[in-house]
């Protein structure tokens, strides 16, 4: 498949939330949280209850995803970087690792040029992370050691989810 | 493809509703968003035209429950149906988990859905999927309209490989869950082969 599988671990899910948090912080932002190329939200940091975090997943998915058919017709590989710029709040939209969005909300008590010095720190940590999560997720799938919770799962069990 | 999440205990897949212009997927996602409960579902957006095309994609996020502990979610998309936004479909098939293709039962519109189910298998070769080994339901949609052609005559020339396929009036829900229903089922029996 052209995009594997995301299994995420309590170990590396740990270290991505505080390097969000750090980046929360230093970049003085109101809202941070990281995305899947897929449109599935992986976790988010800030004052995330008051923003539909789901839609905002899948629009900024669409919108990477836009990009890249965008960049593809001028002959680039993809725009690693997007900038929305609005009256009050921004979103500074960056791809991680190749494979992960990774989208910061802010409003004037930031700057573009903080967050985006900020972003790219805060990436290279993030990029490690997930290159560590990729390869177990590798490692797990090889030797046939998935832990996998659905293994035991029943017809019961998924007409229950519809009932 | 699907995103398990062990930290937060969560599932997430995607599936994704194919089919020629005006056969009724955003009308599917609508029914399903009028008929879920407000606890289980998200907001449905949809990025459509001033007359109701849809111009990128309709998005619905339902949190069915758990399953053995994970709270499992689907995400439901449409694709922008007519023939010109072919770059917009290709990109909402990124990372499906499963696929429903929605074929408008009416007479004049059997060329448009042969050629709609090509354009799927072309489109989910070039994301690296193919459409035989993916989770996949067909619907035959519009059961209600007089000038339908028989379901025979829609199994013979849509569903040759014998997928799980469903009539359905989407207008009136009929078979709109059941349909849903199927390609869960056979998303979540290709997680449990931990594909």
């Amino acid at each position: 498949m052209s995009n594997p599988q995301l299994i995420m671990y309590d170990e590396e899910f740990k270290q991505i939330n505080v390097a969000l948090d750090k980046l929360l912080r230093e970049a003085n932002a109101k809202v941070i949280f990281l995305v899947d190329k897929n449109g599935q939200l992986i976790t988010g940091c800030g004052e995330t209850e008051r923003f539909d975090t789901t839609s905002l997943a899948s629009l900024t998915a669409g919108n990477i995803a836009a990009t890249g058919g965008l960049a593809k017709l001028i002959g680039e590989k993809e725009f690693s970087i997007l900038f929305h710029e609005g009256e009050k709040d921004n979103l500074h939209i960056s791809i991680v690792a190749g494979r992960v969005i990774l989208v910061v909300l802010f409003d004037t008590r930031s700057s573009l040029g903080l967050v985006r010095l900020r972003v790219k720190k805060a990436s290279e940590e993030l990029t490690a992370i997930f290159n560590r999560l990729l390869q177990k997720n590798e490692e797990k799938e090889k030797s046939g050691d998935s832990e996998f919770p659905f293994a035991e799962i029943t017809d019961d069990d998924i007409d229950n989810l519809f009932s | 493809m699907s995103f398990i999440n062990y930290a937060s205990r969560e599932i997430n897949c995607k599936i994704v509703y194919y089919g020629p212009g005006l056969c009724g997927k955003t009308t599917n996602l609508q029914y399903v968003y009028q008929k879920t409960a407000a606890d289980a579902k998200g907001k449905m957006i949809s990025l459509a035209t001033e007359t109701e095309r849809t111009l990128f994609f309709d998005f619905l996020p339902l949190a069915l429950g758990e399953i053995r502990g994970f709270k499992t979610r689907f995400h439901l998309y449409t694709v922008p149906g007519q023939v010109f936004y072919d770059a917009s479909r290709k990109l909402i098939l990124k990372g499906v988990d499963g696929v429903v293709f929605v074929a408008d039962s009416q007479e004049e519109r059997m060329d448009a859905n042969i050629e709609s189910v090509e354009n799927l298998r072309i489109n989910l070769i070039e994301q690296g999927y193919d459409l035989d080994k993916i989770p996949y339901v067909v619907q035959y949609n519009k059961r209600d309209l007089p000038n339908v052609v028989s379901v025979e005559e829609l199994r013979r020339e849509l569903n040759p490989t014998n997928v799980p396929d469903f009539e359905a009036c989407a207008t009136t829900g009929e078979g709109v869950f059941e349909t849903l229903k199927a390609i869960a089922k056979l998303i979540l029996f290709d997680l449990k082969k931990g594909k």
